[in-house]
């Protein structure tokens, strides 16, 4: 027991909350109808913790407790707003009836709200900016000041987004509710998509900004394994790998000055071995499904890379088959640009430059920073110094992320310092 | 509650249609319109007459406007609707799904806004 009692129940309302708030919000929302009420409820709940918990202890089951302290202080607010207005009498009726009926906690229906919650935060009618938003507000609990800035736009422009989904949400009448087995594949694919974007956002993030950012890659692992878990489909178990075979190596993908360091210079030794291993577990596990899709085949990718004890032993000819595979399941250039690269390094760079130039002359990726890059490195490895050159000069100016821009200024740099050898 | 179903075709690709597929198309509505009576989410459906029937008329500084036309030109045009009951938005998408248009054109969803629960 710490010396200050208040500081001790502090922490232990604090724990509480960082462990169960989510799941009581996701509870409110179904009980109360109404993502707000739901919200204001959840913080009037904590709030009467905070007041009753240090003289009464803390109750046996928190989670119930805050849920029914939350349900009825709604009920007692609509109460006093309906004596303004007689409409709100009917819905504070309504809700103390059904509170009344039901006995709340069961652990099977509370990890059912939370993937209503995902569900509805993920909604293909909502915009996708708002589902990212709604998702990083509503289900991990992130303020909209820090998506705001994990995001890099205004906490203005977050709020606008969550408050208009809400509307919709609200006006459309989105049911708060578990896809039926025929919407389940298309509503699934829209929430894979969700993490899927969180992650990228974390990942690609520049590790300059990281200590100040919220790290999404991790709040998008921690979403994957939730979903994982409550909805072991083949493509959320294939998702769940995909993001934590790419984690594994995040601390070698930048130098300590930020640097961009590519796959093959990577220093293997210090990849995530746990995550590594995790991720081909659930690789297998979802390949065996036979009802696998683009994240799987991805994950098989990455965990290929992964398993390669040094670049060179890379298993090229199976990552092109899988990119075969990709590209049947989900055809698209920037998959054949990377299948272009992995055929570069099984068969010879002009191998993949043939089919780089091909897909290029094609136009789809004529503004695509990494066709260009990719183009620039084969020519350099065939010693075609001007086309190399022209090549990074175009990827440079395409080139949005600075430590890309660096990387591609370094290799200009080396191509000029190769032809002064000469 | 009640949402609208607005029915986005390409004309020239419907014009363009030989006899035999737009009876089956014909049919296909047929069939889906008497599938909403018999569940009861039909409130109201009508076929448009084509674009090329439309005017559209404004006031603007106090003087009438009369157009040729219709309010915007689009790719797919305003074809037709449904007017259908359903408990929720993912029940009305669903029914949407099951216009025979949604497989060349487009429908929009529209809530419709209950006065009553103003």
């Amino acid at each position: 027991m710490s010396e200050h009692p208040t500081d001790a129940m502090r922490q232990t309302v604090d724990a509480v909350y960082g462990a169960e708030s989510r799941r009581v919000l996701a509870t409110l929302i179904r009980l109360l109808g109404d993502f707000d009420l739901a919200e204001e409820a959840l913080h009037d709940a904590f709030m009467a913790a905070m007041e009753r918990w240090p003289r009464e202890g803390v109750p046996h089951n928190p989670r119930a407790w805050l849920v029914s302290a939350g349900r009825f202080k709604a009920i007692d607010g609509i109460r006093r707003r309906a004596r303004f207005d007689v409409k709100l009498e009917a819905i504070a009726r309504h809700l103390e009836e059904s509170a009344q009926k039901d006995t709340e906690g069961d652990d099977h229906s509370v990890e059912d709200d939370r993937l209503r919650l995902i569900f509805i935060c993920c909604h293909p009618a909502l915009p996708t900016e708002a589902r990212l938003a709604l998702t990083l507000r509503e289900v991990c609990g992130i303020t909209t000041e820090e998506i705001a800035r994990a995001l890099l736009t205004k906490p203005a422009t977050v709020a606008q987004r969550i408050v208009r989904a809400k509307g919709k949400i609200r006006a459309a009448r989105i049911p708060y509710q578990l896809p039926s087995r025929e919407e389940l594949v298309d509503r699934l694919d829209a929430v894979l998509h969700v993490v899927y974007l969180v992650f990228n956002e974390g990942y690609s993030a520049s590790s300059g900004e990281s200590l100040t950012r919220v790290d999404l890659s991790t709040e998008a692992i921690r979403l994957g394994r939730l979903l994982a878990e409550l909805q072991p489909e083949p493509e959320a178990i294939g998702l769940l790998a995909l993001m934590l075979l790419h984690e594994a190596r995040r601390d070698t993908r930048t130098s300590p000055e930020g640097d961009l360091v590519l796959l093959e210079e990577q220093d293997r030794s210090r990849w995530n071995r746990a995550m590594i291993s995790e991720g081909c577990a659930l690789v297998e596990r979802a390949l065996t499904s036979r009802r696998f899709g683009p994240y799987t085949i991805q994950a098989a990718i990455a965990a290929v890379h992964d398993e390669a004890a040094t670049a060179p032993e890379t298993d090229w000819a199976q990552i092109v088959g899988l990119y075969d595979v990709l590209l049947r399941a989900d055809p698209s250039p920037v998959v054949e640009l990377n299948r272009a690269a992995a055929v570069a390094m099984r068969d010879g760079p002009q191998y993949g430059l043939t089919l780089i130039d091909a897909l290029l002359a094609r136009g789809e990726l004529a503004d695509y920073q990494h066709a260009h890059a990719a183009r620039a490195d084969l020519c350099r490895r065939l010693k075609r110094t001007a086309d190399a050159r022209a090549s990074y000069e175009r990827a440079l100016s395409l080139a949005k992320q600075e430590p890309e821009r660096r990387y591609l200024s370094r290799r200009l740099h080396q191509l000029g310092a190769e032809d002064a050898t000469r | 509650m009640k949402y609208l179903c607005l029915i986005y075709d390409e004309e020239k690709t419907l014009e363009a249609m030989p006899k035999d597929a737009s009876d089956a198309f014909m049919g296909e509505y047929y069939a889906f319109t008497e599938g909403i009576r018999a569940s009861g989410q039909y409130v109201a459906g009508e076929a448009l007459q084509p674009v090329s029937t439309a005017t559209t008329v404004r006031i603007r500084n106090g003087k009438l406007v009369t157009s040729d036309g219709p309010f915007a030109e689009t790719k797919e045009q305003l074809g037709g609707f449904y007017l259908i009951e359903a408990k929720d938005l993912n029940e009305a998408l669903q029914v949407a799904a099951k216009i025979p248009s949604v497989k060349l054109g487009s429908i929009e969803v529209r809530p419709v806004v209950d006065f009553s629960q103003q």
